[in-house]
């Protein structure tokens, strides 16, 4: 009995398996929906509707009309002279780009280099001191942004803490001009996202074996030799992700260069928000901000197309 | 305009309410930043038992764009001048009559009959003023009555310039200094503006609002500014004094206007003709130093009002300035071109 009955009993154990399975997927998918949808509504919708109006007519007192137009996109690129009317390529936002990006990188080279030794101090404390200096590290994010800046204002600022050290100290007789140029912008970024930095790179620091580095030094390697070639290939994808980290919100800032650098001269974001505020041009705003986001997935694929050709590095 | 901090952040400024516990309604000001008396609200509040709510915009186009966007909840708002047609052509106003109130009879002639609203059927005024240039006089002693001092800086001034980026105002003052007049389409005039604005540029240090602090520090020895705002930073500061650019300077006048949406109808007419007392005006130019367009205030005013030369303009001055209406849309998108440039 038992004999014969175990056989079709089992087959069935595997057919309610299956179905137990398969009834798992589609349960899994049905609680998922919610997240699914979720994603779909607020992520991609808004993101549609950027999109839609970059192809609309813009409206007389901001907003836009309901007229399909490529005139944001076409003068995203180009323009016509507004005097003799010929066309040229859009110099102005092809120089804020060019800022933009050149101050997003000096920002993330910045960070790279106060960001890695303190990740690196960081991790060479002893596991207990460890998450003292990382909850220290995360203090400033529970700042407003706006607080933080100008906090940084009052230290360089003419009659701010450095200048009046400097001057008490007679290094300097008259104050050094600070607020409002480039350098304003670049210091105030780098420590808005320094703890970005700080992070992922104390997160891949943590990871490596320091017996590796004995193991390095016990086959002659050098210093030199040791960081190159041990140290820096395990802590590469985390200075790689908190490159990302700094580049991408550097590339879209908009408080800092604007209490900082005075907005006599325009970054990205303010040219964006210009287009939505006084220029009254949503549609131009609008494919300006679609060109950003392309330009950071650029910026992302490329990462990975360069993290993905160190794995294969690594195996080989 | 005005002494607007920066805003994008700056977010909700809540003026807690009297703990009133009969309040009879709720009122939802949405108004410029750091413009509004907290006294002017605890005394409205105080009366009438409505509990206020204020809200900070930083220009004209924010709250524009907030309010067509619909759904704010705001009862009213207090545009400049030249943006009250766009509003009522939007249909975005509520014609409440103020003409028909109670305190009307205390509004100035001068502020009746405007050409932005005729006869007053929509706004009220709250405040007006003008703007022209500020400088440091211990660092710059010729005549400060010129655009010049931006267009075209002495030499001590250089490096040392604001420019407030009101896109409007700076272009309309531009235009004024070469001879034309604001919203011009003039190509020719145009070209020259722009050539000379960027070639200005390059002397200036910052376009940027909230200055009075950088100002009364001596961060900044000269720029574009507001009457009132200047005036605040000479309290702070003796040395600065402002200057009515003969070549032309701005007016401009904020009036106070119920939306067409808003919840709290009753409560924004009893604000609308609340402003309309005296007493009360008075109290709104005491915070933020402009004049305020109702008779009889100045009796209220602190002494120091009533001899600034930022609020009475000398008479000499007087005839050059001018009020800009919003410009048509496709002298906007010129103007538009020629500020990216000048910021590139």
């Amino acid at each position: 009995m038992t004999q014969q009955n175990s056989s079709p009993s089992m087959k069935t154990a595997k057919e309610v398996e299956e179905f137990a399975r398969r009834q798992d997927t589609k349960n899994r998918l049905l609680l998922a929906s919610p997240a699914i949808l979720i994603i779909t509504l607020f992520a991609a919708g808004p993101l549609l509707i950027v999109v839609l109006y970059s192809f609309l007519t813009a409206g007389d007192y901001g907003n836009v009309k309901w007229i399909f137009s490529t005139d944001g996109w076409f003068s995203v690129f180009m323009q016509r002279d507004i005097f003799d009317d010929t066309l040229q390529i859009a110099d102005a936002h092809v120089s804020i780009f060019w800022r933009s990006i050149k101050l997003s990188l000096l920002t993330t080279v910045l960070t790279a280099a106060f960001g890695i030794p303190t990740a690196y101090f960081i991790a060479t404390r002893p596991l207990s001191q460890r998450n003292l200096w990382l909850f220290l590290i995360t203090v400033p994010f529970w700042t407003n942004l706006l607080v933080r800046t100008i906090a940084v204002m009052e230290l360089i600022r003419g009659e701010g803490v450095i200048n009046n050290v400097l001057r008490w100290a007679h290094i300097i007789d008259d104050p050094i001009q600070m607020m409002f140029t480039d350098f304003a912008i670049a210091f105030g970024m780098t420590y808005v996202y320094l703890p970005l930095m700080v992070l992922p790179v104390y997160a891949s620091i943590e990871k490596l074996d320091f017996r590796l580095v004995e193991a390095a030094y016990d086959l002659y390697a050098n210093r030199w030799k040791c960081f190159w070639r041990v140290i820096l290939p395990i802590v590469k994808p985390g200075m790689i992700a908190g490159s990302i980290l700094v580049f991408v919100p550097s590339l879209g800032a908009y408080i800092t260069p604007r209490v900082l650098g005075g907005g006599k001269n325009l970054m990205f974001g303010n040219l964006i928000e210009l287009q939505f505020g006084q220029g009254r041009n949503w549609p131009l705003g609008a494919a300006l901000s679609i060109s950003l986001m392309v330009l950071v997935m650029v910026a992302l694929l490329y990462y990975v197309k360069v993290s993905g050709g160190d794995d294969n590095n690594e195996h080989r | 305009m005005k002494t607007k901090l920066l805003s994008a952040a700056c977010g909700l400024a809540l003026v807690a309410g009297s703990t009133a516990a009969q309040a009879e309604g709720t009122l939802n000001i949405f108004n410029w930043g750091n413009y509004t008396n907290p006294d002017l609200i605890t005394k409205f509040e105080a009366e009438t038992g409505i509990k206020v709510t204020i809200t900070d915009y930083d220009s004209n186009d924010t709250a524009l764009a907030k309010i067509k966007a619909g759904g704010h909840g705001f009862d009213i708002v207090v545009p400049t001048h030249g943006y009250v047609p766009i509003y009522i052509g939007e249909g975005l106003l509520m014609e409440t009559r103020p003409d028909q109130m109670e305190n009307f009879k205390n509004v100035s002639s001068t502020w009746v009959d405007v050409e932005w609203d005729q006869g007053r059927r929509y706004t009220v005024p709250w405040q007006w003023g003008s703007t022209g240039v500020v400088v440091n006089t211990k660092y710059y002693k010729g005549d400060i009555n010129t655009s010049a001092i931006f267009m075209d800086p002495p030499d001590e001034l250089k490096g040392k310039i604001n420019v407030v980026p009101e896109m409007g105002d700076v272009m309309g003052l531009a235009i004024m200094y070469h001879g034309g007049e604001p919203c011009t389409d003039d190509k020719t005039l145009l070209k020259k503006v722009r050539d000379s604005l960027v070639a200005a540029k390059e002397h200036w240090l910052g376009m940027d609002y909230g200055n009075l602090e950088k100002f009364a520090k001596e961060d900044l020895w000269a720029g574009v500014n507001w009457n009132g705002s200047t005036f605040r930073m000479r309290l702070q500061n003796e040395n600065i004094a402002y200057g009515y650019p003969k070549e032309g300077y701005i007016l401009w006048m904020d009036s106070v206007a119920v939306l067409a949406d808003a919840k709290n109808v009753d409560e924004a007419k009893a604000f609308q003709n609340f402003v309309m007392d005296p007493e009360n005006a008075a109290l709104i130019s005491a915070f933020a130093r402009y004049s305020n367009g109702i008779d009889g205030s100045d009796a209220f005013m602190p002494e120091d009002m009533q001899t600034a030369p930022e609020v009475v303009v000398p008479a000499e001055h007087a005839s050059n300035g001018k009020f800009v209406l919003a410009c048509p849309p496709d002298v906007q998108a010129l103007y538009t071109r020629i500020w990216t440039d000048l910021q590139k």
